[in-house]
């Protein structure tokens, strides 16, 4: 039996705004290619399981129904390693002023 | 959102559902067939500068510091010739509320909605703007909804929108994510009709006339710190609006010989609506891809008649390389203690170029910096380079290829800026303002008075490159 997520969660929903057929015309043919998809974040309305249809409320207090797609989804956006391309440029900067007595 | 409303239905009721979510009738503006009054369509909101900043202090936005880059600038003068290189200063509007001076047009977008008894506001932004009105709103009790373009069609969010994105949950406000593409507009009219937000348009007088006192408290502050206006002012330039309204408030603190420089990115050969591309640009704004076409043609933007203007303002209309302006992030950090950007150090790079040409006693002000956070940063911005395949080396920043190779410099006297022709650029706008003439009509006497204005040309040129085109 598939677990199901308890209402109140903090969720995400999915869903196809535009199927790639029925996308505007003056777009590049990779994009054409691809459907306009949404992504949306609220509370889980009532119990629903991973991949089901769903309904949210909105912090803003709207409703609105898509594919449960995430519970409680992270934010997983980082800074990642130092840039080795990067990291010598202040050592190079301060050499500079350095050899014109800006500073010591 | 919902299902059964279609694009071609939706977008066939664009003009009523952004009159009615704005409240502002454009139709009265109009004085001829391409002809409108700019000045009355500002004026009419009745916010005067002064009004603007009250509405603005009492969020504790503007009033941001303006400090000099004096080691910045001593680093100019080490590449520059003997005698060269001018002072640069730059206005510290990272220490706005929400981080960017994207508060100033969002305090005045959220006081006229509530003004307007809307009971929450909502924009379609990937950028700052919306964290912007997204922090205004939790401040005024107001509910908001944010419209992002975010990931492409693996799934792979942008790491500078993402953060966006979580900065405007953390004001509370709903973030609807998007996939690429200029439907975004549908889906935010589709927001607009379903909840009856205002609309917080980026290009509204209101988010003009917002980031006029920007430009009117640089130009007293140098007044004050070193006696003068500044020589030169250097914008980041995307849709237009923080160049038009800082020259806008440049002049009305009297600051009008000081000259206006818009700068960007060259994004040449990246494709905006390509959902390939989307995550190869390693910049978000301040980009040719917006600048371009808004500087060409203002009126493409999501109300009829864009507030944001610049080619009226703009004195001059550089690029720099995304190499140059990573570099000069990583120079602000280290030689000035500031940690900010990435896209809003632009102006930066671009002042850093400007300032070498020019003599030790004139002053260069970068008119914004912005805030900076996990994933907004060159670090988030470059690894995700490197793993898309893009090439990331130092070497000449002129080898640099948006999308395929990002070249770092390996001196600061590599950088520069490269100036768009701006008679071409005029002739964009002729071409485009002519082309969005309905068949059978004819300009004017005034429409070709409003696109001198609109070019800073003359009649005499309007009609010389209007016979050139027919």
């Amino acid at each position: 039996m598939t677990e199901l997520v308890a209402h109140g969660t903090w969720v995400e929903i999915h869903k196809i705004a535009l199927v790639a057929g029925k996308r505007t015309a003056q777009l590049p043919g990779d994009t054409r290619q691809v459907p306009l998809e949404l992504r949306v974040k609220g509370f889980l309305v009532a119990d629903a399981a991973m991949g089901d249809e769903a309904e949210i409320e909105t912090p803003t207090g709207r409703r609105l129904r898509g594919r449960l797609v995430a519970t409680n989804p992270a934010y997983s956006h980082s800074f990642g390693p130092p840039i080795p391309e990067l990291s010598s440029i202040g050592g190079e900067v301060r050499a500079i002023l350095r050899e014109q007595g800006w500073i010591r | 959102m919902s299902r059964e409303i279609g694009y071609a239905q939706i977008m066939g009721q664009r003009d009523e559902i952004i009159k009615a979510s704005l409240g502002i009738d454009y139709g009265q503006y109009a004085t001829g067939a391409l002809a409108f009054d700019y000045e009355r369509l500002l004026s009419d909101t009745g916010y005067t500068i002064d009004k603007v900043r009250a509405v603005q202090s009492r969020t504790a936005v503007g009033n941001t510091p303006l400090l000099e880059l004096e080691n910045i600038t001593a680093l100019v003068r080490a590449v520059a010739q003997p005698g060269k290189g001018a002072r640069i200063f730059v206005k510290d509007e990272a220490a706005n509320p929400s981080g960017s001076f994207k508060d100033r047009r969002a305090a005045l977008a959220v006081c006229e909605a509530k003004n307007r008894r809307h009971v929450g506001v909502a924009a379609a932004t990937s950028g700052n703007f919306g964290a912007a009105v997204a922090s205004q709103a939790a401040k005024a009790g107001l509910r908001c909804i944010v419209v992002q373009e975010a990931f492409d069609s693996r799934g792979i969010a942008q790491p500078e929108i993402a953060e966006k994105t979580r900065a405007c949950e953390a004001y509370g406000a709903e973030v609807i994510r998007v996939s690429v593409g200029p439907e975004l507009f549908f889906v935010f009219l589709c927001v607009l009709k379903e909840s009856g937000f205002f609309n917080a348009s980026l290009y509204t007088p209101y988010s003009i006339l917002g980031i006029e006192t920007l430009g009117y408290e640089l130009a007293q502050q140098l007044q004050q710190q070193c006696g003068q206006f500044p020589d030169l002012v250097i914008a980041t330039h995307a849709g237009g609006g923080n160049l038009t309204g800082t020259a806008r408030g440049l002049k009305k603190a009297g600051a009008v010989d000081t000259g206006v420089v818009a700068a960007s990115v060259d994004l040449t050969g990246l494709h905006m609506a390509s959902d390939h591309d989307f995550n190869r640009k390693s910049f978000t704004t301040g980009h040719t891809g917006f600048s371009m076409p808004f500087t060409t043609w203002p009126d493409r933007a999501d109300v009829p008649r864009n507030a944001a203007r610049p080619l009226r303002y703009m004195d001059r209309f550089v690029t720099v390389t995304q190499g140059e302006v990573f570099y000069i992030t990583q120079v602000l950090a280290e030689l000035e203690g500031l940690e900010r950007g990435p896209a809003g150090n632009t102006s930066l790079a671009a002042a850093f170029a400007i300032a070498r040409e020019l003599d030790e006693d004139r002053i260069v002000v970068v008119q914004e910096t912005e805030y900076t956070g996990a994933g907004k940063h060159p670090l988030a911005q470059l690894n995700l380079a490197k793993q898309l395949g893009i090439e990331l080396r130092r070497g000449d920043p002129r080898d640099n290829k948006p999308g395929q190779k990002i070249v770092i410099p390996e001196n600061p006297s590599q950088i520069a800026v490269t100036d768009i022709d701006l008679d071409h650029v005029r002739r964009s706008y002729l071409r485009n303002a002519i082309e969005s003439l309905p068949e059978g009509v004819r300009l004017t006497g005034v429409d070709v008075e409003f696109l001198a204005a609109e070019t800073r040309s003359s009649k005499d040129y309007i009609q010389e490159v209007i016979d050139e085109m027919s």
